[in-house]
């Protein structure tokens, strides 16, 4: 991709997200966070998936330490995105360092497509500066207007996480073995719901990665040998 | 809310991230363990989609966030925007408890 593509579709991918923020900040807020919160919370956090479980978990009822462990699980990602760019973010410890917070999906998504390593990095830090912006401005226009609306329920502010993890989900049911991880973490959630304390059935719903990698492995077994 | 949850998550968040980067200086994971990692948003995804939709504490219950849910499919299914996706579920919730 030639540079002003990049820089494009880093701002394309920076206005999507941006939109993501301002739904981002209005249900945080009306899960009971401070528009502060909200906003120091995509400042430093910065991982869009976590966040939302996080508020997710807040607004169902569990406190937030049990909101931390799907956010944590949900982060978990990030780790190997930054194992598979750290040959495109070489450099000084401080650069590194701070490169480091700008590893989520979007960054990872955009380096990976580019064909060279300059264009990688290039890539990876136009997306990283849109987003940041985005996601920051759009949580605090959401945080702002989350503050002066009414009762979350009667508005259906509840029925929007689920719409977001479906949003989230559907891209990711390609790969293999993924359809029968969904099912299975969500039997495994829906059977401790009535049993485990708030935020263990969504840990526990790991469990589902077991038939998914067995499958994923069937499915590419053959490739391997041919 | 706690703002020390807060700064914990943000700590933890960082230090995920920061592993390739500033730690590993491009070593490699093994298939096995990529394969399971690139997995595991999978089923949190699924759980959370299931438990805050049918979730009320402990309990089970069908209301009006499972119409908004299905709502939500169709639109993700025919690659609606996501601001057209979370907002026609919430429509479709507020829309349904309005009247019943």
């Amino acid at each position: 991709m030639e540079r002003d593509r990049i820089l494009g579709r880093a701002a394309g991918i920076g206005l999507g997200v941006g939109v993501y923020g301002v739904s981002f900040g209005v249900l945080a807020v009306a899960s009971g966070m401070s528009p502060a919160q909200a906003c120091v919370m995509s400042l430093l956090v910065f991982t869009g998936a976590s966040q939302f479980a996080f508020v997710g978990v807040l607004a169902a009822g569990g406190g937030a330490v049990a909101a931390m462990g799907p956010a944590v699980m949900l982060a978990l990602r990030n780790a190997v995105y930054g194992l598979s760019l750290a040959p495109v973010l070489r450099g000084r410890l401080r650069f590194r360092a701070a490169a480091a917070h700008l590893v989520i999906d979007e960054t990872t998504a955009m380096a990976r497509a580019q064909d060279d390593p300059a264009s990688s990095r290039r890539a990876f830090l136009l997306t990283g500066a849109s987003v940041g912006l985005c996601w920051n401005a759009g949580t605090l226009v959401g945080a702002l207007l989350g503050a002066g609306l009414g009762d979350p329920r009667a508005l259906g502010l509840d029925a929007m996480f689920p719409a977001a993890f479906l949003a989230l989900l559907a891209p990711q049911l390609r790969r293999p073995g993924a359809p029968a991880a969904a099912v299975a973490g969500a039997v495994v959630a829906l059977v401790l719901l009535p049993y485990a304390p708030a935020g263990v059935p969504v840990i526990a719903a790991l469990a589902g990665l077991v038939p998914g990698v067995l499958i994923a492995q069937g499915v590419r077994a053959p490739e391997v040998r041919s | 809310m706690s703002w020390t949850v807060l700064l914990a998550l943000a700590a933890v968040s960082y230090g995920l991230k920061a592993v390739g980067p500033v730690l590993a200086g491009g070593r490699e994971l093994g298939p096995r363990t990529r394969r399971a990692l690139d997995l595991v948003s999978v089923p949190l995804l699924a759980a959370l989609i299931l438990t805050q939709t049918v979730g009320d504490g402990h309990r089970l219950v069908a209301d009006a966030r499972l119409p908004a849910l299905a709502v939500a499919a169709v639109l993700v299914w025919r690659r609606a925007p996501f601001l057209v996706v979370v907002l026609a579920a919430a429509g479709t919730a507020a829309l349904l408890r309005a009247v019943t």
